[in-house]
């Protein structure tokens, strides 16, 4: 290569290097890596708030979408309510269930939010805390997408949006049943 | 309504900014002034207008105006006043305003220093901050719009990172954006210079002091950084090579081998490509840090935000790195060295050398940063690189940039004589070897520590010897001594404000050598009345109390310190915010300029029966803080304007 061509080398040298960080993009920081995928979901038995007993072993069978929340969790709870009502909505024929599980909050409070956001799906508060020490929840919000057979496949950390929401359910649905 | 208004603001002033980059382009490309002054107002409009912004987010913090997303996120009514004001900045989308704003008021004073002084470059120098400009409001207006409603409107926020509640936080964003944009102005010049093909020597000496400033402020913002890490983390340490950290250490290491390298470029009429390189780097540098805190692409303990805005910040760093290097590539024939080197010994070499290890470390740096990334892409892995890598790299780096800080201000130009070499360097290597005696004599038996604090008399010993020389050379023209010492600071103050940063470089390499070296640290559990005892201190727990604050609940726990009498009473705590998961801890210290007593609470008993601490006898470290202050001092005496030397 002439000396000519030789410089424009430099600003090619930059290439490599942006192509890295876009590289970055396609890893999701979101898909938390946990020790309980693969695993059994933990049970749990809770009230809900219109004092319905809720417990995970009664929806075996079904694709279940856990979601740990709290009323004063700001944006990201507010921006994943009306998407887990939308979706709830649109799959619950599918044999599919939403359950809130809301932690760390007063029941005013959080019966304000199920009220604003007109939830439909169960909701229960974890008053003893020991639900979301038995899943490792770190902060609010966090999804488990848990398979028919009961073990926890997914972990989402933030809120949810649509598409994690199908991508990850329509994956559930697609297996095989029994 | 106030929202609206900012967000209105924001687009006429994007609008505004586009404008006045092309009219100033197009001015200066068909050498019409009119279309110059257009830009110029349209620069002005757009200070008017960020401004607004500001003030505007700001009187939603302080009226609680929940319906603002950001207020919401960052503010509760239990928030006090002043983390009202700071909470502004304490997220991403503020903290772009505040860039913003600085960046808009850099151009404003751009315009009134150089309007008229540097006819040829300045409006291109215009059209390259405006566009910047234009980049950080279209950030504004599109990805991260500080406005967006929030419905339904909470009636309380989630508040503020507990973490972010502290002094430092109300400087350290703003020294280190003063640094960050400060950078902008000697990038915009070095583009100028590659448009208009004046490679010349001009637009270093018209952005000398601007770098000067830049740099200062980014070393300024480095250290209160460490200072908020040393006093609100508990962890007892000041600096972890957190991505983030490197972001901001990355253009400091790069403005560094900068201020040096033009000064070989003034002297000796080489380095001009390296000197524009440098420039860009450290502008692409600053650009990468904001996209590295900011995208959520790399892991980091700082980076809380996440969104399309990493996309926004590698597209502008692509357009940025790409357009200035293809540039450069353009006037390659322009950029030749007129000059050569002479010698190996000469003071040319001393900074080709520091400059080399500056930007090696500045490599590593980046390297061990993305590393991460880079294994992940390459072999599907998921690593950590974590503080041993970047010691191990950069201390030897660190030591050898030290030992030549003793060698370049006192070494000749061109080629350095025995004489020179002698004249300058036989005390100070004398004072050194007696410094690694005296150490070892004491005691100290780190190869590393002894090392270092040799070279550091060594070079304050150069110090010395230059100062003192100068000094009798004034004495012998009959000045008095006060006077003379005093006229040499102001008549070659950019030499002498240079040696007294130096000065500062050298007490923060004490204190880093001192803390890392001599630290000790203690873990245990007290009962009430019980003590323990660490490197001749005496700590007694005496209890718990505990207190409801205007935002969380705290329990402190009280504890006497001795060594002999009584020092005082530390009262280290573990501080509840509803909005966290875990406790934020709230250290207590006492300072000192030998060491520091440092106390973090740990695991306690409800009914204060017994609690566990964590002790620290931190050495030297306050010399950190105290060398900040003497850099500063420094900085300040060579940014002031040079003297005309009487005829």
């Amino acid at each position: 290569m002439t000396p000519r061509l030789l410089r424009w080398l430099i600003p090619l040298s930059a290439v490599p290097v942006l192509a890295l960080l876009a590289y970055g993009f396609r890893v999701n920081p979101r898909e938390a890596p946990s020790p309980l995928v693969g695993r059994p979901a933990a049970v749990f038995a809770l009230q809900t708030f219109e004092g319905a007993p809720l417990a995970l072993e009664a929806q075996r069978g079904k694709v279940v979408v856990l979601n740990f929340w709290a009323s004063w969790c700001y944006p990201a709870c507010y921006e994943e309510a009306p998407v887990l009502e939308r979706n709830w909505r649109a799959y619950r024929d599918r044999g599919v269930v939403v359950i809130g599980v809301d932690i760390q909050d007063t029941p005013e409070a959080a019966r304000k939010f199920v009220r604003d956001f007109s939830l439909s799906f169960p909701n229960a508060r974890d008053t003893t805390g020991r639900v979301s020490v038995d899943y490792g929840v770190y902060g609010v919000p966090e999804t488990f997408f848990i398979d028919r057979r009961g073990r926890i496949r997914a972990k989402h950390v933030g809120g949810v949006t649509d598409e994690t929401f199908r991508t990850n359910v329509e994956t559930l649905l697609a297996e095989p049943t029994g | 309504m106030i929202p609206e208004l900012g967000s209105a603001a924001a687009i006429v002033a994007l609008a505004l900014a586009l404008w006045g980059a092309a009219a100033a382009a197009a001015g200066a490309g068909t050498g019409r002034p009119a279309l110059v002054l257009s830009a110029q107002h349209a620069a002005l409009g757009v200070f008017v207008l960020v401004t607004a912004c500001f003030a505007l987010l700001s009187y939603a913090f302080l009226a609680f105006d929940f319906s603002v997303r950001y207020v919401a996120i960052n503010t509760n009514l239990g928030t006090p006043f002043y983390y009202r004001i700071t909470g502004v900045w304490g997220a991403l989308e503020g903290s772009i305003i505040l860039w913003t704003w600085l960046l808009a008021l850099y151009t404003l004073v751009v315009i009134l220093r150089h309007r008229e002084s540097a006819r040829e470059l300045y409006p291109w120098v215009l059209a390259v901050m405006l566009s910047v400009m234009a980049f950080f409001l279209l950030v504004i207006t599109v990805a991260a719009p500080p406005f967006a409603r929030l419905t339904p409107a909470p009636a309380d926020g989630r508040g503020l990172n507990p973490l972010l509640e502290d002094t430092g936080m109300i400087t350290h964003p703003v020294a280190l954006y003063l640094g960050f944009t400060g950078v902008t102005v000697p990038f915009a010049f070095a583009l100028a210079a590659l448009i208009t093909g004046r490679v010349g020597d001009a637009w270093i000496t018209l952005t000398r002091r601007w770098t000067i400033v830049a740099w200062y402020f980014l070393s300024l913002g480095l250290l209160i950084g460490g200072w908020w890490s040393y006093h609100v983390l508990g962890w007892g340490g000041y600096w972890a090579w957190d991505p983030v950290e490197n972001a901001a250490f990355m253009p400091w290491l790069t403005a560094t081998a900068f201020l040096h390298s033009v000064m070989v470029q003034e002297r000796r009429r080489m380095l001009k490509l390296w000197n524009l390189a440098l420039v860009i780097l450290t502008f692409g540098l600053t650009l990468f840090g904001t996209f590295l805190t900011r995208s959520g692409v790399i892991a980091s303990v700082h980076a809380f935000t996440q969104g399309t805005i990493g996309a926004f910040f590698l597209g502008f760093l692509a357009l940025v790195l790409l357009t200035a290097l293809g540039l450069l590539a353009w006037r390659w024939d322009a950029l030749g060295a007129q000059g050569e080197l002479d010698s190996v010994v000469s003071r040319e070499s001393a900074f080709l050398l520091n400059n080399v290890l500056l930007v090696a470390a500045a490599f590593t740096v980046f390297f061990g940063t993305v590393f991460p990334l880079l294994a992940e892409a390459v072999r599907g892995v998921k690593v950590s690189v974590g503080a041993p890598f970047f010691n191990q790299v950069n201390v030897p780096l660190f030591l050898a940039l030290i030992f030549l800080m003793g060698v370049g201000p006192l070494i000749a130009w061109r080629r350095a004589s025995p004489d020179n070499l002698r004249r300058n360097f036989l005390w100070p290597v004398a004072a050194g070897v007696a410094a690694a005696a005296f150490f070892w004599a004491l005691g100290v038996r780190s190869a590393l520590a002894v090392l270092t604090l040799t070279l550091t008399v060594f070079v304050a010993a150069t110090i010395a010897v230059d100062f003192s020389r100068a000094t009798r050379a004034r004495l012998r023209t009959g000045e008095r001594l006060l006077p003379a010492m005093g006229g040499l600071l102001r008549r070659h103050n950019r030499r002498y404000g240079g040696f007294v940063v130096h000065l500062g470089v050298l007490l923060v390499t004490l204190g880093v050598t001192g803390s890392q070296a001599w630290s000790v640290q203690t873990e245990t559990t007290l009962r009430r009345g019980e003590h323990a005892e660490l490197a001749g201190y005496r700590v007694r727990f005496d209890g718990l109390s505990a207190s409801e604050e205007s935002n969380h609940f705290k329990v402190a726990g009280a504890f006497t310190v001795s060594n002999g009498r009584v020092l005082g009473v530390l009262r280290p705590a573990k501080k509840f915010y509803p909005q966290e998961q875990s406790p934020i801890a709230g250290v207590d210290y006492r300072l000192g300029l030998r060491e520091d007593v440092y106390l973090v609470l740990g695991d306690f008993a409800r009914d204060g029966s017994h609690a566990t601490v964590k002790l620290q006898v931190n050495r030297l470290v306050s010399w950190i803080w105290i060398g900040g202050v003497v850099l500063t001092l420094g900085a300040g005496l060579a940014i002031l304007p040079e003297r005309k030397k009487p005829a």
